[in-house]
């Protein structure tokens, strides 16, 4: 069994159909890292200019994190695809967790202390 | 089990998938993904906290270099990009490509983690010490756990890539391959949010 598994393919069984949907997904994705790209310097771009107002451009490239977040996730780690409805629970769920001790824990420190 | 996939048309569309060991990493990796996101939202929560405290020390306005980081930036991006093309590359059963793609994302991967350790000495050079501060604790704490993530990340692929040279694309190295890709996603979100919450928002004020 275990043997069987080690063993290489001489060729896939994509059929052509897969093979279609495939490339189709493989333009998807490349046009999101683009987007990516495209959301990098605009916050670079944000920040070092100093187009936006300072009180404007955190909140600003915050959004644009949380979008790179989501493409990344969606996009590139596929947690849009089928059989990650598990995935997406454990995410969120750690996404969900995580928002109140990061806040928490900067009121705590930041403002207890200075 | 694995006596349910038909082996006989060739490697199956879903190769990290067609195994139940292969389904049980991928599920037990996002739960320890999971894990991950909530470790460092402590250390982003306790950066964000300290990062006021300067000590009299040196600040991220006075440390932080835009051109730097933004390299680092695109860098690790494109390593992103490249290792997702190599699993299109795996499920098209193309061993070669997979390797040179994977092996293009260690390679990014180096030169990230060059930069970083250069960016620290250089800091250190410029009298922010790990002790100078507590700006200076949690700065080296959190990006120094992303950096020891990287290490860790390079050290993973790499010895796949070493081990599973000759080996062809099967259903026992997929899901390691497809696992490790998902964990180098995984440190470019947390330098997405590292670069936003420290640089730009160090270097932007606020």
């Amino acid at each position: 069994m275990a043997n069987e598994l080690s063993k290489p393919f001489e060729k896939s069984a994509l059929s052509e159909e897969d093979l279609y949907k495939m490339n189709k997904e493989k333009k998807v994705q490349i046009t999101s890292f683009a987007f990516m790209i495209f959301l990098t310097f605009l916050a670079f771009i944000a920040v070092a200019t100093e187009m936006v107002a300072p009180a404007f451009a955190v909140p600003f490239i915050l959004v644009l994190a949380g979008m790179q977040f989501f493409l990344q996730m969606f996009y590139f780690m596929h947690l849009k695809d089928k059989g990650h409805e598990w995935a997406n629970t454990f995410i969120i769920a750690g996404v969900v967790l995580s928002t109140p001790a990061l806040i928490a824990l900067t009121f705590l420190l930041g403002m207890t202390k200075y | 089990m694995a006596d349910h996939v038909d082996m006989t048309k060739g490697l199956p569309s879903n190769p990290e998938k067609a195994t139940l060991e292969g389904r049980n990493k991928f599920l037990g990796f996002w739960i320890f993904l999971s894990g991950e996101t909530i470790m460092f939202a402590t250390f982003f929560g306790a950066f964000l906290g300290l990062r006021e405290g300067t000590a009299g020390g040196p600040t991220a306005e006075e440390l932080f270099q835009l051109p730097l980081v933004f390299i680092m930036t695109m860098l690790l991006l494109t390593s992103s990009l490249t290792s997702v093309l190599a699993m299109y590359a795996m499920k098209r059963n193309n061993f070669k490509a997979m390797m040179i793609w994977m092996s293009t994302t260690v390679l990014l991967g180096l030169a990230f983690l060059g930069l970083e350790i250069y960016e620290f000495v250089e800091y250190v050079h410029h009298g922010l010490g790990y002790t100078t501060s507590a700006f200076g604790s949690s700065f080296y704490t959190l990006v120094g756990l992303h950096g020891a993530h990287v290490v860790f990340g390079l050290a993973w692929i790499s010895t796949l890539l070493i081990r599973y040279a000759k080996s062809g694309i099967t259903l026992t190295n997929a899901p390691k391959f497809y696992v490790a890709s998902l964990y180098w996603h995984f440190i470019d979100v947390v330098w997405v949010f590292i670069f936003t919450v420290v640089y730009l928002m160090g270097i932007g004020g606020a």
